[in-house]
């Protein structure tokens, strides 16, 4: 009976090394950057602004019924070029999306577009980056996919690709409703 | 002996310099406040939360511009005369619990707080049991012979 006692140490041993490896793991499958973010589940915040018109745009203007991806983007940033012609594949097959245009001025971001083609339905100009702070925004490009009603669903920290689609968004994107035509 | 004495005092002046110089690493905005309180309030938050995008890094010393946007929001935060409490909610809102590096005692970060001191009374508890054994047995064993010559 005293024998097992003296067992205890390494079972707790045996035990935390499991947890540890586990974890360890975990972390393998689940880099940094994929940290979830906090506002899944919950409404786009609210915000007032201009798009890159200078036409006025607010909640109301993106939350219209449809599932949308919303790409944060900036002239600035290279990787949005990388992911440009991907997500311009996505549009042609009826995704809408809505760019935030994350601290720019609209004179590139214009040129940015005309280079590289305005897929966007419209823009949010967001030079300062408040509603950055406020959708919880690392850095550019990031994507979030709001559902029907504006609730954010997913959020892709990094370009969207045909894997990272495939494999992470087009489901969230099916699930609340998003139609997709075929290729 | 007094050389030895005289390096090892200067040798400690050294690490004192850099334990107090690493909060000198911080990355240089200009903010004015309206009072010392505010101030002095801003220079603990911002070395107590974490850059989201350099997460090895706290506000404080980050370059990253996500780190300057945040301490110029904390610094509004504070002019506009929210808590320190309200500044992390609404940092923990945004970016999560991980912002925070000590992380609060409630849900599945309660074992993190628990599990320590849980180990550190079981390994208490049986060193106490070993050594008050061990002279239990000396004492038991010193009646027995009364003998306590080696």
């Amino acid at each position: 009976m005293k024998r097992i006692v003296l067992f205890i140490p390494l079972i707790l041993f045996v035990l935390l090394a499991g947890f540890f490896y586990a974890a360890l793991e975990m972390r393998k499958t689940r880099s940094v950057e994929e940290l979830q973010s906090a506002l899944i589940g919950k409404p786009f915040p609210a915000f007032a602004g201009l798009g890159l018109a200078n036409e006025p745009v607010d909640l109301d203007t993106l939350v219209n019924g449809e599932v949308t991806l919303v790409n944060v983007w900036g002239s600035w940033c290279p990787s949005c070029v990388y992911e440009h012609p991907y997500l311009k594949q996505l549009v042609e097959r009826g995704v809408r999306l809505v760019g935030v245009n994350y601290k720019d001025t609209p004179e590139e971001a214009r040129a940015w577009l005309n280079r590289f083609g305005d897929i966007y339905a419209f823009h949010i100009q967001d030079p300062l980056g408040s509603l950055g702070i406020d959708l919880g925004v690392y850095g550019a490009p990031e994507t979030y996919l709001i559902d029907a009603e504006g609730v954010i669903r997913f959020k892709r920290v990094g370009v969207v690709d045909e894997r990272v689609w495939t494999t992470q968004m087009e489901p969230v994107y099916r699930q609340y409703g998003g139609q997709l035509d075929a290729e | 002996m007094a050389g030895n004495w005289m390096r090892s005092s200067t040798w400690l002046t050294g690490l004192a310099a850099m334990l107090v110089l690493q909060g000198a690493l911080a990355a240089i905005d200009i903010f004015e406040f309206s009072s010392e309180e505010l101030r002095e309030r801003y220079q603990q938050l911002i070395v107590d939360l974490r850059c989201p995008k350099c997460q090895n890094q706290n506000l404080a010393g980050s370059d990253s511009p996500i780190a300057a946007d945040l301490r110029r929001e904390i610094h509004r935060m504070l002019e506009d005369g929210l808590s320190d409490a309200q500044i992390k909610q609404f940092l923990v809102d945004r970016y999560g619990q991980f912002v925070l590096y000590e992380p609060p005692m409630s849900g599945n970060t309660l074992l993190v707080w628990v599990l320590p001191l849980v180990f550190a009374g079981l390994g208490g508890a049986a060193l106490a049991l070993v050594l008050w054994r061990a002279r239990h047995q000396a004492v038991a064993q010193g009646n027995l012979d009364g003998d306590d010559e080696f």
